[in-house]
């Protein structure tokens, strides 16, 4: 009855616990002569109750929740009728499945096995039970402990220490998150690449030349294998990158130097975040206006000047997406240009540079390191973008290099391959992670190498 | 021989040497006016090719409730599409044969019908007397009114032929055909139909979605953030949980969207196309931005504050509780609605853990399926109905303003709370 409000009432209860520690504690130091008498704060006696209380309360409560599925399932399955029990895993779990659709949906039974309706009154009053129990141990964890927790307050109680002690435990919870992120993106992503690679061998998926993964997968299907070669992929895919840097180079990096070395404060303080728009747009938007507005654009002009331009070039993609890259070209740069100390400029043009001459002398070797970090952490983005090219690039695998042709990059085919209805064990979903993997390789060395670079340099001109 | 250059009469060389300058400087120039004026051209396409999906070509029908049609105890199970087209029927009584009625009929949207179901639920009063209704008039309609398609191109290759434009000429001379505020827009989820379709279904799950990413990303970037800059000695792991953050800044986001599949949905059993999952896998992404951003707020606590709190006999962390925390709090709160703002327009993740499907239902909950305003974006401007098109510029225009809403409440709040030590 209670479990729905389950947490709700642990927090209720966590904070009464907290105040009547705060109380019991100002009542301990009243008998042991005033505050000044106990060891830490009031309200660090009423925190460490209140920890005793939740942490437990919530560890069980979390634990239940995690092996509930399991072992109600286990309890059902044990009443089931005898007949039932002899059935294969698979079927087993499409009667549990029944069942419960019976129990919650309110669905009658389909499949003609009898006792199901039985079953399913037995696994609501499994639960209903199994959940009452859970709720009274749960309570009883709160209570418990924090009924020792009070009893235990005196003067010498280290509780701020204790309190202390646990907050930092948590911090540093929060810290591994981010460990664990990178962690689950390995293994996730390296599990289903290394089932993908047990059906098709790695040298054929690195090195093949044809990608075809839509074809029906049979185990006796006669070449399948030569369906997944990358190669036409990464090929489609550097050819948009490459388009896309092309376009955000020049303009990423004339944008930074004019912002650092000819503007003026005004100008500077509005073209900056001006361009920081650039990057705020979301890439969707991005896609939908390659689309509609610049792939047609450039098709009508190659057809103007006879040329055949696919209506999803890899230009239009990468044109857009070149635009979209500026600001991150830009503002690195303008960044690493800043860090540039003034007494080079000054030395140069002193000694008669012009100022383009103390910019190309000077400033652009000084900063160079940095500025290919930047367009290195760019190249990055390039690779790794998603909507501009699912939206304005093609489907279909061609080897080629022609920027007017239609080419697919990574991405697209990740997304075209987990989109939809997806069976967990054929290759034409494993191959999806497996691209994932090299996508994340990639654009990992990548970001190590443009991040140390950077941080190298600045460290340099500190 | 050239006659000695000195500083009031400068050498061709030095001439060069100047114009090569402001040639540069006019390069530099362009590249920054090119982006801006980008930015002015992108903007001013998406407003202009979707500030009409905010208006709609409305019929006025004169319908007749009659007590016969709704003989039957459900009201809901009343012919309403019966009740639209006898009403139209009446306005051109000439049209006879059933081919014509049939293209006389397709000039009102389907939606017309559900119109006076949802009148007839709200007030069965009304059941026996005749009522003059606005209905929504079909899409094809509606972009000929809106001059989105062009009526003087041959017959064959036009969506309405010739007798349907003397219909809704006739219509619009009576004064029955009308462009009003469109209403559905804001207030319907997907649907298969443009005149039909709405965005708060995507509304609803881009808040469901974005609560779940800032009640999970914002408590715990905040404090791996404390953790980090205040507590955590310089050693090797703290060096690799640095790097590591950082690289998982820049991780392209379509990865962080296999990793929801294959650990939240796959692993854990979470359900598919849910605002859960999808406010799981962006707090993972917003994660770093939210760290990075609060590490240099706290940086930014001059020194003396913790020492002035560690000399009076504060603990470490009263130190950080009672003065630092407070006084990097803007910085921090800054960096999460930028953080926040990213995620919003995220598309790519959310794509992997299903949350393309089509659906209709406004979410009510964070387990129930939906469908964000990026990705209904992206399937809309999927879709190859003219009529979509609009919509999904006008689905742009109020993602871009909640984009610069945000945007602009982090830089207000950083200018009133900003600090100079």
């Amino acid at each position: 009855m209670i479990y729905p409000y389950i947490i709700p009432s642990i927090l209720a209860l966590t904070a009464a616990i907290y105040v009547l520690g705060v109380h019991r504690a100002e009542h301990v130091a009243t008998i042991a002569g005033g505050p000044r008498e106990m060891h830490s704060l009031p309200t660090h006696y009423g925190v460490l109750i209140a920890l005793c209380c939740a942490l437990p309360a919530f560890f069980v409560l979390a634990l239940w929740m995690v092996f509930e599925e399991k072992i109600i399932t286990s309890l059902v399955v044990s009443h089931l009728p005898e007949e039932y029990l002899r059935l294969s895993a698979n079927e087993l779990s499409l009667i549990i499945n029944e069942i419960k659709n019976i129990a919650f949906g309110g669905f009658t039974a389909t499949t003609g096995h009898p006792g199901l309706a039985k079953a399913a009154e037995e696994y609501i009053a499994v639960l209903t039970w199994t959940r009452n129990t859970v709720s009274i141990v749960v309570l009883f964890c709160c209570i418990v402990p924090s009924w020792f927790a009070m009893r235990s307050i005196n003067k010498d109680l280290r509780a701020r220490n204790l309190v202390e002690g646990v907050a930092r435990v948590l911090l540093i919870a929060c810290a591994v998150v981010a460990i664990l992120t990178t962690v689950g993106i390995v293994f996730s992503v390296l599990f289903e690449s290394l089932r993908f690679f047990q059906s098709v061998p790695v040298q054929d998926f690195l090195f093949g030349l044809q990608w075809s993964p839509q074809i029906a997968m049979r185990a006796d299907q006669a070449g399948s294998s030569g369906a997944f070669g990358a190669v036409p992929v990464l090929v489609g895919t550097f050819l948009i990158a490459a388009i896309a840097m092309i376009v955000a180079i020049p303009i990423g990096l004339l944008a930074a130097i004019y912002l650092s070395e000819y503007a003026s404060a005004t100008l500077r303080n509005w073209a900056k975040p001006a361009l920081e728009i650039l990057a705020g747009i979301p890439t969707v938007v991005y896609g939908f206006f390659a689309a509609l507005t610049v792939a047609p654009l450039i098709r009508d002009l190659g057809t103007a000047v006879g040329l055949t331009v696919s209506s999803e070039s890899a230009l239009a993609a990468g044109l857009v997406m070149g635009i979209m890259i500026i600001p991150f070209v830009s503002s690195l740069s303008d960044d690493v240009i800043h860090a540039v100390p003034q007494a080079m400029r000054d030395g140069s043009l002193a000694l008669g540079a012009t100022r383009f001459e103390t910019i190309s002398n000077v400033i652009i070797p000084a900063a160079l390191p940095g500025i290919v970090g930047s367009i290195l952490l760019a190249v990055s983005r390039a690779v790794g973008e998603t909507m501009i090219v699912v939206m304005a690039a093609g489907l279909s695998a061609n080897l080629s290099v022609n920027p007017l042709s239609a080419v697919t990059t990574v991405t697209v085919q990740i997304v075209t391959l987990l989109v939809g209805d997806q069976e967990f064990d054929s290759p034409k979903t494993l191959a999806a992670f497996a691209l994932g993997l090299l996508l994340f390789v990639f654009t990992l060395a990548l970001n190590f190498i443009a991040l140390r670079v950077v941080r190298k340099y600045r460290e340099q001109y500190e | 021989m050239t006659p000695p250059s000195n500083l009031l009469t400068p050498s061709n060389d030095l001439k060069k040497r100047y114009r090569t300058d402001r040639w540069f400087q006019r390069i530099g120039l362009t590249a920054i006016t090119f982006s801006l004026a980008f930015i002015v051209f992108l903007f001013s396409q998406i407003i202009a090719e979707g500030y009409t999906a905010f208006i709609q070509t409305n019929i006025l029908l004169e319908v007749d409730f009659s007590e016969e049609a709704f003989a039957k105890e459900n009201l809901a199970a009343a012919d309403y599409p019966g009740l639209v087209k006898k009403s139209l029927a009446e306005i051109f009584p000439e049209v006879s044969s059933r081919q014509e009625k049939k293209l006389l009929f397709s000039l009102v949207s389907n939606g017309a019908a559900y119109k006076l179901k949802d009148m007839v639920a709200a007030n069965p009063k009304i059941i026996g007397s005749r009522q003059k209704v606005w209905v929504p008039a079909g899409s094809d309609v509606d972009m000929l009114m809106k001059g989105k398609s062009d009526r003087n191109v041959a017959e064959e290759h036009r969506r309405l032929n010739d007798k349907q434009l003397t219909w809704i000429d006739k219509l619009e001379s009576q004064g029955k055909l009308e462009k009003q505020f469109n209403r559905t827009f804001f207030t319907a989820g997907d649907s298969r139909e443009p005149e039909m379709a709405g965005i708060l279904g995507g509304v609803k799950g881009t808040a469901l979605t974005l609560l779940i990413t800032l009640a999970l990303a914002f408590p715990i970037g905040v404090a791996a953030a404390i953790y980090l800059e205040e507590f955590a000695p310089q050693n090797r792991w703290t060096d690799l949980i640095e790097v590591n953050i950082n690289n998982l800044a820049a991780v392209p986001s379509i990865i962080f969207g296999l990793l929801g599949l294959a650990v939240f949905i796959n692993f854990f059993g979470l359900p598919r196309s849910t605002p859960i999952v999808g406010g799981l896998v962006l707090a993972l992404m917003a994660l770093p931005t939210i760290i990075i951003a609060g590490r240099a707020s706290l940086k930014s606590v001059p020194p003396s504050i913790r020492e002035a709190a560690l000399g009076i006999g504060a603990s470490k962390m009263q130190t950080v509780t009672h003065h630092v925390l407070p006084l990097a709090m803007p910085g921090m709160l800054t960096g999460a609605i930028i953080g926040m703002a990213h995620a919003l327009g995220e598309t790519a993740p959310l794509l992997m853990i299903g949350m393309v499907a089509f659906i209709v239902d406004i979410p009510g909950a964070i387990n129930h399926p939906a469908a964000v305003l990026p990705v209904q974006i992206y399937l809309w401007a999927d879709s190859p109905e003219r009529g979509f098109t609009e919509k999904t510029s006008a689905a742009i225009i109020i993602l871009l303003a909640f984009l610069m809403t945000m945007n602009s409440l982090a830089i207000y709040l950083r200018k009133k709370f900003e600090i100079k030590w």
